[in-house]
């Protein structure tokens, strides 16, 4: 079986900070890694590999600019069997319906039984690109999975909904969508780290896979959707403040409480 | 370029129903829907899709739909996500909409971006607030922002009628605003909680058309084998009117029981930010922020919250906010209606006792 894990390189958004004057992030130093969904669907990618132990493996693929190969380089590190950049000018400024487009043609050229993919990365927020792929390759998809168990040609998952749980049962080929809880991944270990630096990562442009993609549909001028104008949010002006003894402070909160009907 | 830009037409709004009940991030669109409509010169049109739901089709003419299209088939009862985008996929070529709303919700994030990739559209995801006319729109962002006015009027001009979708973006450290100018429909998602409710009109009249969306067997390429609603009472904080929220200033999960005293007193709930919920102190479900809930009750009572931006990103929005930290450079105070410099552990007690006091001089129960 062969288990194809996308992934993506993202800033650490807890230390994203934007410049007070330009209003721009400050990537500058902003620590890149993969993102948190995602290596939970490799260590899951990995536990299937392991508990099969029938020659199933797990191919890695990213898309993003040359530097992303320490991220695949991290996943081979946790045991990945190989792993794809998929990395060109024509690609950059693409909107998620036009990287789902470049992922899924990687994907059909590279094969696969079961694809996962992170629910949502940390810097766009999205949680489309999953389900877009999938629909690319017309397979079916379970997003928000918590927990995968493989059986045969079936996958059964259990996915999550803020209310309950659906227990659902489906075929391969599909794809699924990780939530972080699904798995806690591994530590990188010595041997994997030196494995990692002696594995090639293939590396695939435009014309690698110019066959199945219209130069229309990708980049900045493919993508249906375009950014407008990005800035900072201007807080909310703060209201007063108070530095009084506790039984002053109760009274101002019971006036307040009051005044605005809501005791 | 997609070929139907001039003739689609009117904002639809997929309602979101679990066992045949509307959720209230369907309420908020239609409100939001009705308001973005008028600027537009069109019509709301509510998508109810599912089995047995022609009934609801009243509820969506009462919160605001001019008319309503149930998207009707038994096999359609829980949430199935090829049947679904078939099924709304041949609504959107039979209609021909300009916009199409979702909730963002685990239902709404599945299927519209398979609905946005198989018609070969936008989608825009989590939105937070959307606008059609200009001038609204740099009203908002003169209210919000710190963005360049001028140099989006250069871009756009003051006529421009395409829909302006807002969202947060790096964890909430950002603001983006996102249009999709060249396809139709345009798409998004829409964060729950963020868009005011409109007052129900009851018995209001309008068009209902039930469609039979074409399904095979095949289409049904997954089966749910198993069901388990969440143990337990499901608390939604994001229907409370009065949140009084407990961060790590609270010193121990046991302190939740004295905001829980609070909360009743004021018909509230209580609530959470991320650390504790993190520690085990207190369900998930009642977390507030950027990876939990966004709240817009009419009280928030922030206590012993610091106030990270991801927290602030849930909850920044309540008409009321009262915070209560012993930190006076807390990043609360900078969001808080009013701010208390002082210990959560010494007022919330002393507040629950006011609070009886009070209800008791004024005789309330």
């Amino acid at each position: 079986m062969k288990i194809v894990v996308c992934i993506k390189q993202v800033p650490d958004t807890n230390e994203v900070k934007l410049d007070p004057v330009t209003n721009r992030l400050i990537r500058d130093g902003v620590p890149s890694i993969i993102n948190h969904d995602d290596k939970s669907a490799i260590e899951q990618a990995l536990r299937i590999k392991e508990e099969l132990n029938d020659g199933t493996t797990v191919t890695i693929v990213c898309m993003g600019p040359p530097q992303a190969d320490v991220a695949l380089r991290e996943a081979l590190a946790m045991g990945a069997d190989e792993a794809y950049l998929l990395s060109a000018r024509e690609f950059g400024g693409s909107d998620t319906c036009a990287t789902a487009i470049i992922i899924s043609t990687a994907l059909k050229r590279i094969g696969f039984d079961l694809v996962l993919t992170g629910r949502q990365a940390i810097d766009g927020d999205t949680a489309q690109v999953g389900p877009q792929i999938a629909e690319n390759l017309g397979v079916p998809q379970v997003s928000y999975a918590e927990e995968v168990t493989v059986n045969g040609k079936e996958v059964l998952v259990k996915r999550q909904y803020e209310d309950r749980y659906h227990m659902i049962k489906v075929q391969m080929p599909c794809l699924l969508t990780a939530l972080q809880e699904l798995a806690e991944p591994r530590y990188m270990h010595a041997g994997g780290i030196i494995d990692a630096y002696n594995k090639d990562i293939t590396v695939w442009g435009f014309d690698d896979l110019k066959d199945g993609l219209n130069p229309d549909d990708i980049g900045l001028m493919g993508s249906p959707t375009r950014v407008v104008t990005s800035f900072g949010k201007m807080q909310k002006g703060a209201g007063v403040k108070y530095d009084v003894p506790a039984e002053e402070a109760v009274q101002i909160i019971i006036d307040k409480l009051e005044e605005r009907h809501l005791i | 370029m997609s070929k139907n830009i001039e003739s689609a037409k009117d904002i639809y709004v997929v309602a979101e129903q679990r066992d045949g009940k509307v959720a209230k991030v369907t309420h908020e669109l239609l409100g939001e829907a009705n308001i973005l409509a008028k600027d537009l010169g069109e019509k709301v049109i509510a998508v109810v899709i599912g089995a047995n739901v022609a009934d609801q089709a009243q509820e969506m003419l009462e919160y605001g739909a001019d008319e309503v299209i149930v998207v009707e088939d038994d096999r359609l009862g829980e949430y199935i996500t090829e049947p679904y985008t078939k099924a709304l996929v041949q609504m959107i070529e039979e209609y021909d909409p300009n916009i199409v709303l979702f909730g963002a919700t685990s239902i709404g994030r599945d299927l519209a971006p398979r609905i946005a990739a198989r018609v070969h559209t936008g989608l825009t995801a989590d939105c937070t607030h959307l606008d059609i006319d200009m001038q609204k729109y740099f009203d908002f962002l003169k209210a919000t922002s710190t963005a360049d006015r001028d140099a989006i009027e250069r871009k756009l001009g003051m006529d421009d009628k395409t829909l302006k979708m807002t969202r947060p973006a790096f964890g909430g450290n950002v603001m983006a605003t996102i249009r999709c100018a060249e396809y139709r429909p345009q798409m998004a998602t829409v964060r729950p909680g963020v868009m005011k409710l409109v007052e129900k009109q009851v018995g209001k009249q309008g068009k209902v058309t039930i469609m039979k969306p074409d399904l095979t067997d095949e289409d049904f390429n997954v089966e749910i084998v198993d069901i388990a609603k969440s143990e337990g009472k499901i608390v939604d904080i994001t229907e409370a009117k009065v949140l009084v929220s407990g961060g790590r200033g609270i010193g121990s999960a046991a302190f939740y029981g004295e905001l829980q005293k609070v909360a009743d007193r004021l018909g509230g709930e209580i609530s959470s930010s991320r650390a504790n919920v993190d520690a085990g102190w207190i369900e998930k479900a009642r977390q507030v922020g950027q990876t939990g809930k966004t709240v817009r009750p009419d009280l928030y009572m922030a206590c012993g919250i610091s106030g990270a931006i991801q927290h602030l990103a849930g909850m920044e929005n309540s008409e009321y906010i009262i915070a209560i930290n012993k930190n006076e450079d807390a990043p609360i105070f900078e969001v808080a209606d009013l701010g208390i410099v002082g210990d959560v552990k010494v007022i919330i007690p002393k507040l629950y006792e006011a609070l009886d006091k009070y209800f008791e001089e004024h005789q309330i129960n």
